[in-house]
């Protein structure tokens, strides 16, 4: 297929239809409402569903219904959605219901605003909702990115029965690229026989999609059930980019949107003779610790940038280990840090004048 | 020898749970009958509440899913979605309902989703032990209305099916009561009709079961059935809210 210029939204709308999802609930919240938009002009055209939901509380519990009776479904939000849809996301996780869920982050605490941020990374990798339980999170740095990740994603969700986030930031959202849908390797994704269809095929047992048991040892069969499969996604899936980290001396740490401007800062620096590089997380959970824990023994230090206060840091210290020294540099509310600026940082590290 | 009284099918052997002389369980067995006497035991799916029937999943016999506090309408709009030639139902308390999911109820009712809402008003909350609800009697002593439900401090109960009748989206919403045989037979035929106008494409069909709560109402079963008949039907009157062409 042929690349097209499309804006964020509407790649991760059309990137998700071309994963053969046919349902989308959702409600509006700036910055992400060209993705519902996208999806009730094109659901219709392929036989499928969109609906607004009177809340993202609904939304969220629409997915569970319509995900829980077997069909790839899709939600999208920006923060204060995705605060409101962690009940259900919590419900989701417990009852191992596939679907995808986009958070395109926005500026908070609060209301907030409507400029891009970086806020919701303990939110999406740590739990969120209440409860113990993780979702695969993925954070596009590229429209492209974006695309192949909600694509993606949907097969991750089935193949492992978890719901996957696409963390973007308002920037992603917001951009055109050239984007083309490709469909990603080939998996083997199990036929949903779990799911609540009607009960005609008695040959399957009775569907049940439930979050309850009330007896511990029911509960901790489901819990151990979720921490091996937590394992196995560790194990398969954590994915993570080096960006000239061969011979660097310091060592960027950034997802998405910042590490696509940091990108910009190392070749700049590299120019100026600072041997840097960027070690940026594709998966934010599971998250490549091994990557900066190998890079740790090699390097002089590292620097985590970040549009928030200081959150994926946190993991980045864990995997260092106290090896190296771990600076931090955050831009806040909303405003994105330009590659100068950077550079600037990455100069201060390296203590070059 | 000759059968002359069967158990549904619709419902599983697993006991049911609720406490003796609770209405829980006959509400079970009409929605069962109906749904058998209508054929369409392979084709239901059931979403479950959070309230004492938060176990309906293992009683009804048919797909089933449970769902957080107050959310079973939403969840059911998606189901009935994906899957608009099944027979989908919520059943529901007057606290999951009336209160925490009032959101979901109202909007379900307003988009004419084509599902049937069993609504179990007993007046309180009965699996948290007692509390008021939205649908509380005024005067009535729960254990978060010690001294009654007062006016001045929290308003007057909720009609459900009142406000569901308002609705363009309701095609069917009727009241009725388990006080009594005959009034149990007349709740069992509107269940039935409910779900009829589901299967016709009517739209969004709701029936309001007045309910007891002997345990946390404190009365025996029997006289929890007298206090309902003398207490919640003058102020929830029974009869057909809402009624479209079938
Ligand atoms: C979000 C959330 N809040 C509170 C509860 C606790 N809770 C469980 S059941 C219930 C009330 C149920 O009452 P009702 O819906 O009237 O059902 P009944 O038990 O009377 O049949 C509450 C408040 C919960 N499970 N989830
Ligand atoms: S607590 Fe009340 S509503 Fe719940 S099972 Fe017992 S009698 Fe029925
Ligand atoms: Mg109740």
């Amino acid at each position: 297929m042929a690349k097209k210029l499309m804006k964020g939204s509407e790649a991760i709308g059309e990137a998700a239809i071309q994963a053969g999802c046919r349902y989308f609930f959702g409600y509006p919240i700036t910055p992400q409402n060209e993705i519902p938009e996208y999806m009730s002009r094109r659901l219709p055209q392929e036989g499928g569903c969109f609906l607004q939901a009177e809340s993202e509380v609904a939304a969220i519990n629409m997915v569970y219904g319509a995900a829980g009776s077997g069909a790839r479904v899709m939600t999208s939000s920006s923060s204060p959605g995705i605060s409101l849809k962690q009940e259900g996301i919590s419900y989701i996780a417990c009852a191992e219901i596939p679907c995808v869920i986009v958070n395109m982050m926005r500026v908070g605490p609060g209301l907030g605003g409507i400029q891009p941020a970086q806020g919701d990374y303990f939110q999406a990798t740590k739990g969120g909702g209440h409860g113990d339980y993780h979702l695969v999170v993925l954070a596009p740095s590229t429209v492209q990115e974006a695309a192949n990740m909600v694509m993606e994603g949907f097969d991750i969700a089935d193949t492992y029965r978890i719901p996957v986030m696409v963390l973007g930031d308002g920037m992603i959202g917001q951009i055109m690229e050239p984007v083309e849908f490709v469909p990603p390797k080939k998996r083997e994704v199990p036929p949903k026989t779990w799911a609540a269809t009607g009960w005609s095929d008695k040959s399957r047992p009775r569907a049940i999609l439930n979050s309850l048991y009330i007896e511990p040892e029911e509960m901790k069969v489901v819990m151990d059930r979720l921490l091996e499969r937590y394992e196995l996604i560790k194990k398969n899936e954590t994915r993570v980019e080096e960006f000239m980290t061969e011979d660097a001396e310091y060592i960027i740490a950034a997802y998405g949107t910042t590490a696509r401007i940091a990108k910009s800062a190392i070749t700049k620096a590299r120019a100026q003779g600072i041997k840097v590089g960027l070690i940026r997380p594709i998966t934010v959970w599971p998250f490549p610790y091994e990557a900066y824990s190998k890079a740790a023994d090699r390097v002089k230090g590292f620097l985590d940038i970040e549009l928030s206060t200081g959150q994926m840091v946190e993991d980045v210290r864990l995997a260092v280990a106290g090896k190296k020294p771990v600076e931090f540099y955050g831009k806040l509310g909303g405003f994105v840090p330009s590659a100068d600026e950077i550079l600037e940082q990455i100069k201060k590290m390296a203590e070059v004048k | 020898m000759a059968v002359v009284f069967e158990k549904t099918k619709m419902l599983t052997d697993v006991p049911f749970h609720y406490c003796p002389g609770c209405t829980h369980g006959i509400a079970h067995r009409l929605l069962a009958e109906a749904i058998e006497e209508l054929g369409k035991e392979d084709e239901a799916i059931g979403v479950a509440p959070v309230g004492c029937a938060v176990f309906a999943y293992n009683y009804f016999n048919c797909d089933m899913m449970e769902a957080a506090h107050g959310r079973a309408p939403a969840v059911a709009t998606g189901i009935k979605r994906v899957h608009p030639d099944k027979l989908v139902f919520t059943y529901q308390g007057d606290g999951d309902l009336a209160s925490i999911g009032t959101a979901e109820i109202i909007h379900a009712a307003a988009r004419g989703e084509k599902i049937t809402t069993i609504f179990i008003n007993n007046a309180i909350y009965g699996m948290t032990g007692g509390q008021m609800a939205p649908t509380t009697l005024e005067g009535q002593v729960t254990t978060t209305s010690p001294y009654g439900r007062k006016k001045e401090h929290c308003g007057l109960p909720i009609k459900m099916s009142e406000i569901i009748a308002t609705l363009d989206g309701a095609a069917y919403v009727e009241r009725v009561s388990m006080h009594d045989v005959p009034n149990i037979i007349k709740a069992k035929n509107a269940i039935k009709k409910a779900l009829q106008y589901q299967i016709a494409g009517k739209g969004f069909s709701f029936i309001e079961l007045l309910s007891t709560c002997p345990t946390n109402w404190g009365m025996t079963p029997a006289d929890a059935l007298e206090w309902l008949k003398d207490n919640m039907i003058p102020y929830y009157p029974l009869g057909v809210k809402k009624e479209v062409e079938l």
